[in-house]
């Protein structure tokens, strides 16, 4: 016996975040760490909860592991109900044989029966791989109020950044009335967030329609895809169906790159940037590990930085994140960095405009990137990455843009 | 660890309220804050359940309101099982007003007990804190067929500074031959832990007699009266201990963690401790701010200088303020430009700016819960 759920929230989690190398190599991108206690996944789950919304499946197919055991029965973040509550979804076999997830449309396509169980009024489509706070159940009032089928969040970004996202051009009504995926020459500085409201009745329409025809092009071997923004929002704005941009004022970020991912986490030390992970009545939920308070040793020299429980910090960190259980030996240098749960750096190492993954070993003298000014020719300035679980012998150094993900 | 449901836990959770009244005045033994984010019954617990007694019982007698607010379900020890799990004993009495020893709480919850499946019990209070793993006391219990095994550990005593603690002499056989409470005097000696293991049904036994003769106490009754009676033995626990039981001995706890050697004795790997999950972002530390030797908690916002010091969580240090030899509890808010050397503040306490407050290392100031300055 299922009760009636308003609102089913669907976030999809199977991307393999190619573009974080080293960091996702055994890890789905929703489960990379962010912010000394969190992972990525921790924010559209806590928002879910804290703007009401109960149900949620999460859609995964790359490295499920350690997301499935992070998720788990989801009572960090409330999500363990009797009704509803969150559920991963991987892709199963059925009677006429398995396939994997074609695309985001494809994915919610086959979980259809999850979400019909419940028999919601609107579904809301997430991804895992962005940082902000926001309240969705906002969002679908503005939905219900609009009598939209389709509401997609958005924000204003800079017009030199716009042609990096899908632009919506809109009516002086927030009505979409056009959508272009990276336009070269943008109308409008609207960017679509990868959040969505519909009007369920309607997505089911158009998931069945797009999967009927998609499946239709490949058997006459044309070009197919079974995308959200690529060919749900277009079938829907060619059909004149109502859609609108729900504009997101507030802080939001995309962490699909290594370069963004470092920038989003170096934006909590920046007192201007509108992120407030304190706030107690919007607090971001995470499964906590278990660890005493940070011990900050006598020759510790700590500034403008956060750092997690369980760490043990003796030696200098300026301008850098550090999660839960590292270690920073006396002598040891943290500057402008990103550092990983479990994460050792030794005495006399150097760790500069860094991230370094989780459970590795930075043995002394070893140096970890380098200061843009160190750098004579500034293209060749980036942040250097080290993967999880990776040892970096004595002496050794990882240049500036290097990613590695082996011993060395 | 898997589940040994041969064995019950039970803590006396309000053991020894009276010796820290100050921290005790709105809360219980068990419920008050330690170590920076956890509360003294964190440990009993944790202990139960890194052993693998998933079945606990825990004996509350006053101001307990906090406690239940701690506890919960008992989902944060993953003890919210439908086998076993936590069950909370508020207090009653048989024979009028609120019991009086360990042997009056037991026989009041006695229901309980028997209903457990249980062969055996361990005993525990909140006021002693340690990590111990039970299994290897269990397993000397029943090799050497005792009726009681009691846990001690070698350690300094001083009747000038310390209270409610239990001296205990054992003969070459290791069976007890003395037991002295609070003696006149000073020196290492074998001290009880206050935990102890027996079977269900000997401890039914000594309950049953004890209530028929109107006797409560365990130590006296027990421990002293029946010492040649019944085969009691002693198991040293060779780790650290921290018994609370005085401001200034919770204060020396607390500040003996920022020894690394005593912390990783009481925090290991292998025996996490775990406490009510409360969802705070790390510790933020400011442009200005200069740390050393401290222990500090999730949520804290930190601007100033801390030094040899405890901060609990989501405490906040202004700029310009320097905190030393300190232990603030949760939700302390210190102001800007203030100088606090040995204060204890107590949950929420508030200290506005330009504050200059002076304890002693040997009697700290103790402000209390919401105080405002």
């Amino acid at each position: 016996m299922y009760t009636k759920k308003k609102c089913v929230a669907m976030l999809l989690a199977g991307g393999q975040g190619s573009r974080l190398y080293a960091l996702t190599k055994n890890v789905a991108k929703p489960a990379v760490p962010y912010g000394g206690k969190y992972r990525l996944i921790d924010f559209p789950l806590s928002n879910c909860t804290n703007s009401g919304i109960d149900t949620v499946g999460v859609l995964t197919q790359y490295q499920p592991l350690v997301l499935n055991e992070y998720i788990g029965n989801g009572q960090p973040w409330d999500l363990d109900k009797m009704n509803g509550g969150v559920h991963v979804l991987p892709p199963y076999e059925t009677q006429t044989g398995a396939s994997w997830y074609e695309g985001t449309a494809n994915a919610i396509y086959q979980n259809m029966r999850f979400i019909e169980r419940y028999d919601p009024e609107y579904v809301v489509v997430l991804g895992g791989d962005h940082i902000y706070k926001m309240d969705y159940s906002k969002m679908v009032d503005f939905h219900v109020a609009n009598n939209a089928d389709c509401t997609i969040s958005v924000i204003d970004v800079p017009k030199a950044e716009a042609s990096r996202f899908g632009i919506m051009i809109c009516d002086e009504k927030n009505q979409v009335t056009d959508f272009v995926e990276k336009p070269k020459e943008p109308k409008s500085t609207l960017a679509s967030m990868g959040i969505y409201v519909f009007t369920w009745e309607k997505l089911r329409k158009y998931l069945i329609e797009n999967e009927e025809e998609a499946n239709a092009k490949r058997e006459r071997g044309e070009a197919w895809s079974k995308d959200f923004g690529k060919d749900i929002i277009t079938s829907m704005l060619r059909d004149g169906q109502r859609l609108f941009a729900y504009e997101f004022e507030g802080y939001w970020k995309d962490v699909g790159t290594l370069d963004s991912l470092w920038e989003a986490n170096m934006d909590l030390l920046s007192p201007s940037v509108p992120l407030d992970l304190y706030d107690p009545s919007w607090k971001i939920y995470s499964r906590s590990s278990y660890m005493p308070p940070q011990y900050i040793g006598e020759n510790a020299n700590i500034e403008n930085s956060m750092i997690a429980e369980g760490s043990t910090v003796d030696g200098t960190v300026d301008f850098s994140i550090l999660f839960s259980g590292v270690t920073i030996e006396e002598g040891a240098t943290v500057n402008y960095s990103i550092v990983m749960p479990g994460t050792v750096i030794k005495s006399g190492a150097v760790v500069e405009y860094s991230i370094v993954g989780s459970d590795c070993v930075i043995e002394s003298g070893a140096k970890i990137g380098k200061s843009p000014e160190q750098v004579a020719n500034r293209d060749d300035w980036g942040i250097a990455v080290v993967g999880h679980n990776v040892t970096v012998s004595e002496n050794k150094s990882v240049e500036p843009k290097q990613i590695i993900g082996e011993n060395i | 660890m898997s589940v040994n449901y041969n064995v019950l836990g039970l803590i006396f959770a309000s053991m020894h309220d009276g010796y820290v009244s100050e921290l005790t005045k709105q809360r219980t033994m068990g419920s008050i804050p330690f170590g920076g984010r956890y509360r003294l019954i964190d440990f009993p617990l944790s202990n139960f359940v890194n052993s693998g007694v998933t079945e606990v019982g825990v004996i509350t007698k006053s101001n307990y309101g906090s406690l239940l607010d701690h506890l919960g379900s008992g989902r944060d020890w993953d003890l919210s099982r439908k086998k076993g799990g936590l069950h909370l004993l508020p207090p009653y009495s048989q024979t009028g007003g609120i019991y009086k020893g360990r042997l009056d709480a037991l026989s009041n919850i006695w229901s309980f007990v028997e209903h457990s499946n249980a062969k055996y019990v361990i005993l525990s209070n909140a006021d002693v804190v340690t990590t111990i793993d039970f299994n290897p006391v269990l397993q000397q219990h029943m090799d050497t067929e005792a009726d009681i095994t009691l846990i001690y550990s070698k350690g300094m005593f001083d009747s000038d500074k310390n209270n409610c603690a239990t001296i205990l002499d054992f003969d070459s056989e290791n069976t007890l031959s003395g037991v002295l409470v609070d003696p006149q005097m000073a020196g290492e000696c074998s001290q009880w832990l206050d935990m102890l293991i027996i079977s269900k049904e000997f401890l039914k036994k000594i309950v049953s007699e004890a209530a028929s003769r109107n006797q409560y106490s365990f130590t006296r009754e027990i421990l002293q009266g029946k010492n040649n009676e019944y085969r009691i033995m002693g198991y040293e626990h060779k780790g650290l201990f921290m018994r609370i039981d005085s401001i200034q001995s919770y204060y020396t706890a607390n500040q003996m963690l920022l020894d690394s050697e005593k912390r990783n004795a009481l925090f290991k790997k292998s025996m996490p401790v775990y406490t009510k999950i409360g969802d705070n972002g790390p510790v933020k530390y400011g442009l200005e701010s200069d740390i050393s030797n401290s222990l500090i908690a999730d949520g804290c916002v930190i601007e100033g200088t801390v030094e040899n010091s405890i901060l609990f969580r989501g405490v906040t240090v202004g700029k310009g303020t320097v905190v030393r030899d300190c232990v603030l509890l949760q939700g302390t808010k210190v102001g800007a430009n203030c100088t606090l050397s040995s204060i204890i503040t107590d949950k929420n306490v508030e200290i506005s700016d330009e504050k200059v407050l002076t304890g002693s290392e040997t009697y700290p100031l103790y402000i209390g819960k919401n105080g405002k300055i």
